[in-house]
């Protein structure tokens, strides 16, 4: 800001310093010249002024050839110092009279009837005949120094330079007073968009104070700013309104999940006691009536306990799922080798006396709730192990493959499959392309799959043939860790 | 036989209490069982108050607590019982249906000294409740009356 500010000030006082000093060297300059040029004419003509004024009176001494006369006449010109030397010449170009001294005058004139003047060097030379009514009598030899023209020309440079000086002085001022009116409005409005930008205050107006360009940029600022005020206030009332709204949302969520969990404790815990007692009523009725009861009857009765458990199976089954899609995820670096070995072993009764052939190739390390992944290997593989059973050379094969967005996992067996027409209903809750007789279990375990890998980011899906086998694929997202709260916390 | 503590029985179901009742004696009990129909009742007992007030103050053996109860519930009983000096040390066994974690985590934090989820299956049942009797040596065999007279 600061640099800014100084250079636009600096450059407006430096453009007018430089403009009045141009005009003014080169006014004094043209004045210069013209002036050394009418000096140098004027002495020119004093200094043939006074050859003539000279050689008119030394007209007799010359005649005479009296040199005594003629050095009292040239003697005359003793009071100017800028006299350097003068001469008188006779027809034979013989030295008359010298000023100062003899030297001072070339020695010998040649024979010249004409009248001349030059400048020589650092003199001013001038030959002036002597006549009189028309006849040359000789020369006179003038030489003057150029003292005047020096000192005047010092004189020149010195008011040149004081009138430099001095307008150079009101330059200054009048720059420093110009640059007010323009300067000063632009820093206002800089100092105006700082405070802007730095307090995010909005309600800061720049003080307009000309009608000119500066003033109507300060119009516009204001305007400018007068929108944004108002688009500030706009979106910090749509800000608090959301707000407001996301709040009453997650409330109503809150609501509604501390409902779901009273009702599954609820299940949990009033849904199950009457079935406990049907089953214990039913088993102290078959204690104690034994002996009084026919086959049919111990039957029903076995038949009463069986309904009561298998129901007493399927809410805890629909308990577990209930929890799955409610207790906090983990979030851990997860190596699925470790898990499907967890699964085997946890399975290995299962497999107990089954001749099955595992092909298990390396998996990948991912992202995840450990726990969850387990139940979804612990689901598949046991899915596979129970589809196969009955089956010789039974296959289970069990596998990944990894793109740039996610790592798909796939279970295979070479079970009894299943119809493709089906394969919707394969992940819902309660589903089953088996009856309970053919196969044990309450069909919850794929929707526990499901749960997990969606709740995870990730999608399930199956393929299969009658008779051919099955294969269970689910895909979990690779991702970063922040993509992973993200989710986390939507879920 | 009056040297056997007696066995406190706190659930608010008939059913249940009876159930309960027919395991015990299929596990061959012979301490008293005392029932209490809700957890007020259960506490009156235990800290021989109300209508307990003028019973011999002597601790049971074991509490057998239902968790969800009217008035005061099992983990409710449970509090008091671990802040009461008297009562701090007595063996409590939570019987429930809950599986929930939060009641069984709440219930450890109280210092329950066993957690039974009743099973639906009611042979189950006999063998959580024979195997509750072997480990606190309340079942069959009469408590070391040293140790009981100390707590």
């Amino acid at each position: 800001m600061t640099t800014v500010r100084t250079t636009i000030r600096r450059k407006l006082v430096a453009g007018m310093m430089l403009t009045s000093v141009a005009v003014l060297v080169l006014t004094g300059a043209a004045l210069v010249v013209f002036d050394i040029v009418s000096f140098r004419r004027a002495l020119v003509r004093a200094l043939v002024t006074r050859a003539q004024i000279l050689a008119a009176n030394s007209s007799g001494a010359l005649a005479f050839e009296n040199p005594e006369d003629a050095s009292q006449i040239l003697a005359a010109l003793k009071p100017d110092p800028s006299m350097v030397a003068a001469a008188l010449y006779d027809q034979q170009g013989r030295v008359l009279a010298a000023y100062p001294v003899p030297a001072a005058a070339p020695a010998r004139w040649p024979r010249k009837t004409g009248s001349g003047q030059r400048f020589e060097k650092k003199w001013l030379v001038v030959d002036q005949p002597v006549l009189e009514d028309g006849r040359w009598l000789g020369t006179l030899y003038l030489k003057s120094d150029l003292r005047a023209l020096d000192e005047r020309l010092r004189l020149y440079e010195l008011v040149v330079a004081l009138a430099i000086v001095g307008s150079s002085g009101v330059a200054l001022a009048l720059a420093a007073w110009l640059q007010r009116g323009i300067a000063r409005p632009v820093r206002a409005l800089a100092e105006a968009a700082r405070n802007v930008s730095e307090h995010k205050d909005y309600t800061i107006r720049a003080h307009v104070v000309s009608d000119d360009e500066l003033g109507l940029l300060a119009e516009s600022f204001n305007e400018m700013l007068r929108e944004i005020e108002k688009r500030d206030v706009d979106l910090r009332q749509l800000n608090a309104d959301l707000e407001w709204r996301v709040n009453a949302r997650t409330a109503q969520l809150e609501a509604s999940n501390h409902e779901l969990e009273a009702f599954s404790y609820s299940v949990s815990h009033d849904l199950r006691a009457p079935l406990r007692h049907v089953d214990g009523f039913a088993d102290l009725l078959q204690r104690h009536a034994r002996e009084s009861l026919d086959d049919k009857a111990r039957h029903y009765l076995a038949q009463i306990s069986d309904s009561a458990q298998s129901m007493g199976r399927l809410i805890d089954d629909l308990l577990v799922f209930s929890r799955m899609g409610r207790t906090e995820m983990q979030d851990q670096r997860v190596d699925l080798n470790v898990l499907v070995e967890e699964a085997r072993r946890v399975l290995a009764n299962e497999a107990a006396n089954r001749d099955i052939h595992w092909r298990v190739s390396p998996l990948p390390e991912t992202r995840g709730d450990p726990a969850m992944l387990q139940l979804v290997f612990a689901n598949l593989v046991s899915n596979a192990i129970k589809y196969t059973a009955g089956r010789a050379g039974a296959e289970i094969a069990i596998g990944a493959e990894q793109s740039d967005r996610e790592t798909v996992v796939c279970v295979r067996d070479n079970g009894v499959g299943f119809d493709m027409n089906y394969s919707h209903k394969l992940f819902g809750v309660f589903q089953r392309l088996h009856s309970a007789d053919e196969f044990e279990g309450t069909g919850i375990g794929l929707a526990n799959v499901r749960r997990i890998v969606q709740r995870h980011g990730g999608r399930t899906w199956a393929e299969g043939e009658v008779g051919r086998g099955a294969a269970f694929f689910f895909s979990l997202p690779r991702e970063t860790q922040g993509e992973w709260s993200e989710r986390k916390e939507a879920a | 036989m009056s040297e056997l503590k007696r066995v406190l029985l706190a659930e608010d179901s008939a059913k249940d209490v009876e159930l309960t009742l027919a395991a015990l004696q299929d596990s061959h009990l012979v301490n008293e069982v005392v029932v209490a129909r809700d957890g007020a009742e259960a506490w009156e007992y235990l800290s021989c108050t109300g209508a307990h007030a003028n019973r011999p103050p002597v601790a049971p053996a074991v509490v057998l607590l239902d968790l969800k109860m009217p008035k005061l519930d099992g983990h409710e009983v449970l509090r008091r019982m671990r802040a009461d000096p008297n009562l701090r040390t007595v063996p409590v066994v939570i019987l429930t249906s809950s599986r929930e974690e939060r009641d069984i985590a709440q219930s450890y934090d109280f210092g329950v000294n066993a957690y039974v989820v009743k099973p639906v299956a009611f042979s189950e049942f006999i063998s959580a409740v024979k195997n509750l009797g072997m480990f606190w040596a309340v079942l069959n065999e009469p408590p070391p009356a040293s140790a009981r007279k100390a707590a």
